[in-house]
């Protein structure tokens, strides 16, 4: 694979007796935007300092643009890495001004040379006028930006940001996600980035990994993340449904207290075997004509929808979203029917 | 792509800890063992007691010791408890004319030593001084005499010198009660009375008790002002006992005795401020002030601008008076020599006393184990001991070393050895770095804090390493903190007297030694420029602890 940038085979590390990584295994190439998602204590941070050279490797190696950069007992220092970092506290130099905080990184040039480019790369993320200001004259959404700023100046071939979003409120976070999406791609720049937010990794992620106590789950597109979960943690952690029990009769239909209910994965699996289907709320279709009676339990009203949770049976509940001018009260019966593409199981 | 191995060869081990953390920790466990060896063999010293001196002292001196001690204690703490929450009650929530710099006017008497303001007292009523002038040349007022000596005039005295520890941390315990603590005091059915005894002073009480510990420990070190009133206590037994006596293990005997009396008021303060911490800042607004008018906004303006004058202003015009005459003679080489033996020791005590700092502050980052803490504890316990105590038991270490090497080299077939490290600079040096050490850890380790563990990964992370990482970012924002400690430990140093005065090599007179010596043979007028001297120093710090307190930040 030629241009692969970051290759990390089976990496793990541990702190004093608790393994915090265990066997992560990644391929991000040249300019490529890759994201760790999981619960706090997932290990995904782990992960980005063990990247960066923060965290001694016990297993496993990590080669950045061809080079072997770490492996148990051994690993090249962080500043020799060229690797930029975004820290969650961004950690600005509260002694430097915002374009001394861009220049920090910059060496071997003269002032004039680095001043031009931190006050370039301000521009780019949108703070032209305010090069002079100092960290405590910034605020949150600002001194990410000069963070980022300063992480990429530079020109490292990757970029790790911790959490960069979590201290900023919900509208910022949007348009910050793709401003930096945007930069990163301008520059070429690979970037590694950690959150516990799945609508910020599917805003800015190409890749999308779901990690769950140490363990690297999944590495897909957001696509196949959501529609072709490969574990039932993954199913559960990303996008919202219900996981409902049922035997399968053929390679490709599961018998339920839905129904019999068809799609076009097949499974190898032999018939009899139980198994936990996946229905999300875009699975389950209001239909008058529908051959299933669900009674509504909760309701949360979501501006053009409302989402529902449907007993249809004793102890199976379905999530169904309808659109918020038809509405129906607790206790109401609704009937629906389900429409599956991927039929998404897991041994039961 | 390269192979592993050749590319094995330009990497670096990485380690859980950069390496040499190990030493940060042998470091702390070195200072708390520097602190705690003085200690142990001063109380070693009951070990071979000296039981004549020891007897003659038991029958003459020791019951006055304890007398005044006790005194003392009860005297300035009931006096320093009084004035200072008074005042701070005053200034902190209330509203009159001339409030606004008279609140930081009262913390102006932490720049006049005790001992400066002793002599003073002294000069002012002695009876070819100002006073007795005055009062003479009154009709009738010839007759009336005393003397500026005894019990009460100590206690005066040391109340003026002391007050200020309790006012600053009670101002800012009552500064820090919140408008909305006292609003649902109100709400609960609390008047404004008992609002004030069960919210404000219960909030108060652990600053108020810490700032009242304080003022006893000063109380129980002060030499200078006790001995110029002839005012026999501990600190003054130790000296005659090491001076006149020549006996060092009966001083080291008194020592010990003294050194139960902090001991004892350190366990009272731990015992009255209970678990409760200090005050938490107040979020939100301030409580409203106040307003006094009328006959009370005129006697609480007398009532803080009566301290502000006999506590500063008064002594340091005195100070003036006298300088202006006694300048043209006073201001010569021989002064020049004393502010630089001063200066050089207060230099090179700063440089040992932030190293030391600096290494605790790293060491508890790094390490959170029992012993770490335990010795960076005991190493901050040293601003406890009075420097009187302090020299007996470095003299002691010290003595014992120079003995156990001149053995040695007798031994080995030498001539006798003398004193190497008793009676040195480095024997003084060590005794400031035990004492003032809590003084510098304060704003060095609120420096360190701003030091986050993710700006040296970012600066790492951005290429930085070495000489270049510490000079462009840890020195940079370390330096206000250090340049702080730096500052206080200089001021601490130059007005120390007791340790100095003990431990000096002989000839190397200091500023305040200087001041004892023309003190005690009742030379006022030429003790007068050494501490208008002290002085002046010492303001700088207390403008910066005033600044500080004013602004409620707590930013080093």
């Amino acid at each position: 694979m030629p241009d692969t940038l970051l290759r990390i085979d089976d990496i793990a590390c541990r702190y004093d007796q608790v393994i915090a990584l265990d066997g992560l295994s990644l391929r991000l190439r040249r300019g490529e935007i890759g994201c760790l998602l999981g619960p706090s204590g997932c290990g995904k941070t782990t992960a980005l300092r063990a990247i960066a050279g923060f965290e001694p490797l016990v297993r496993g190696s990590i080669w950045l643009g061809g080079r072997h950069i770490g492996m148990p007992g051994f690993g090249l220092p962080p500043d020799q890495r060229g690797v930029g970092m975004v820290f969650q506290d961004y950690a600005l130099f509260p002694h430097l001004s915002a374009a001394q905080n861009v220049a920090f990184g910059l060496r071997g040039l003269p002032q004039r040379e680095r001043r031009s480019i931190a006050t370039r790369l301000l521009e780019l993320v949108g703070l032209g006028g305010l090069s002079e200001r100092y960290p405590h004259e910034l605020s949150g959404g600002q001194q990410q930006r000069v963070a980022v700023a300063r992480a990429v100046a530079p020109q490292p071939r990757l970029v790790l940001m911790d959490e960069p979003f979590s201290n900023l409120d919900v509208d910022l976070r949007e348009r910050l996600g793709s401003d930096i999406r945007f930069l990163l791609k301008e520059q070429g720049v690979a970037a590694l980035f950690v959150t516990h937010d799945q609508n910020e990794a599917f805003l800015i992620g190409d890749h999308i990994g779901v990690m769950c106590q140490g363990r690297l789950l999944q590495w897909d597109s957001a696509f196949n993340i959501y529609h072709q979960p490969a574990e039932r943690f993954v199913a559960d952690f990303i996008g919202q449904g219900r996981l409902i029990s049922g035997v399968l009769c053929a390679a490709n239909a599961v018998e339920t207290s839905l129904g019999l209910i068809h799609g076009n994965v097949a499974y190898p699996w032999p018939a009899g075997h139980r198994v936990a289907l996946l229905l999300r709320p875009d699975d389950i279709v209001p239909d008058p004509a529908g051959p299933v009676v669900g009674e509504v339990v909760a309701r949360a009203f979501k501006g053009a929808e409302t989402l529902y949770i449907l007993r249809v049976g004793p102890e199976t509940e379905v999530l169904c979203e309808v659109p918020s001018r038809l509405d129906y009260p607790i206790g109401a019966r609704l009937r629906v029917r389900v429409e599956v593409e991927h039929l998404i199981l897991f041994a039961d | 792509m390269l192979t592993a191995d050749a590319d094995l060869a330009i990497s670096h081990r990485v380690a859980p800890r950069p390496r040499g953390q190990w030493l940060l920790r042998a470091g702390a466990l070195l200072l708390g063992a520097i602190t705690a060896v003085p200690l142990a063999v001063l109380f070693g010293a009951w070990l071979s007691p000296q039981t004549l001196v020891w007897q003659h002292l038991a029958t003459t001196v020791l019951p006055e010791l304890l007398r005044n001690t006790f005194a003392l204690l009860v005297g300035v703490g009931a006096g320093t408890l009084v004035l200072g929450c008074g005042l701070a009650w005053l200034t902190a929530r209330c509203e009159f004319p001339g409030r606004a710099w008279l609140d930081w006017a009262l913390m102006l008497p932490l720049a006049l030593p005790a001992y400066v303001l002793a002599f003073v007292v002294q000069g002012l009523f002695n009876p070819s001084g100002p006073v007795r002038w005055v009062l003479h040349s009154l009709p009738g007022g010839g007759s009336i005499t005393f003397e500026a000596r005894g019990t009460g005039w100590v206690i005066g005295i040391l109340t003026l010198a002391f007050y200020p520890y309790v006012y600053l941390l009670a101002r800012a315990a009552f500064l820090g009660i919140g408008r909305g603590t006292l609003e649902a005091a109100r709400l609960l059915g609390l008047g404004p009375w008992a609002t004030f005894f069960r919210v404000v002073l219960p909030m108060a009480r652990p600053a108020i008790v810490a700032g009242l510990a304080l003022a006893l420990m000063e109380t129980l070190a002060d030499f200078g002002a006790v001995s110029v009133f002839n005012f026999d206590t501990f600190t003054t037994a130790i000296y005659k006992a090491w001076f006149g006596l020549f006996n060092l293990p009966a001083a080291a005997q008194l020592a010990s005795l003294l050194l139960l009396f902090v001991a004892l008021t350190l366990v009272a303060e731990r015992r009255l401020r209970g678990r409760a911490r200090f005050h938490e800042t107040a979020r939100g607004a301030p409580a409203p002030r106040i307003v006094l008018s009328g006959w009370r906004a005129g006697l609480a303006a007398a009532a803080t601008g009566v301290v502000v004058a006999a506590g500063f202003a008064l002594p340091v015009a005195q100070l003036l008076a006298w300088v202006a005459t006694s300048a043209a003679t006073e201001l010569d080489v021989r002064y020049w020599t004393w502010l630089s033996h001063t200066l050089l020791l207060g230099g090179s005590a700063a440089l040992v006393t932030l190293s030391g700092a600096l290494l605790l502050g790293l060491a508890r980052r790094q390490f959170s184990d029992r012993t770490t803490l335990a010795a960076v504890e005991l190493s901050s316990l040293g601003y406890a001991i009075p420097g009187s105590v302090l020299a007996v038991g470095v003299m002691l270490s010290f003595s014992g070393i120079d003995n156990s090497l001149d053995a040695l080299w007798r031994h080995a077939g030498g001539d006798h050895l003398g004193p190497l490290l008793g009676g040195s600079i480095a024997s003084l040096l060590l005794a400031y770095l035990i004492r003032f050490l809590a003084v510098a850890n304060g704003p060095v380790s609120s420096a360190l804090e701003c030091l986050r563990p993710s700006l040296i990964e970012a600066a790492r992370t951005l290429g930085a390493r070495g000489l270049d990482l510490i000079g462009r970012v840890y020195l940079p924002l370390l330096r206000p903190g250090l340049v702080t400690a730096a500052l206080l430990v200089v001021v601490e140093v130059m007005k120390e007297m007791p340790a100095t005065l003990l431990l000096r090599p002989f000839g190397w007179d200091t500023l305040a030694v200087r001041i004892f010596e023309f003190t005690s043979e009742g030379d006022w007028r030429r003790a007068a420029l050494p501490a208008l001297t002290l002085v002046l120093a010492s303001l700088g710090p207390v403008i910066w602890l005033a600044r500080r307190t004013a602004s409620g930040n707590p930013s080093a």
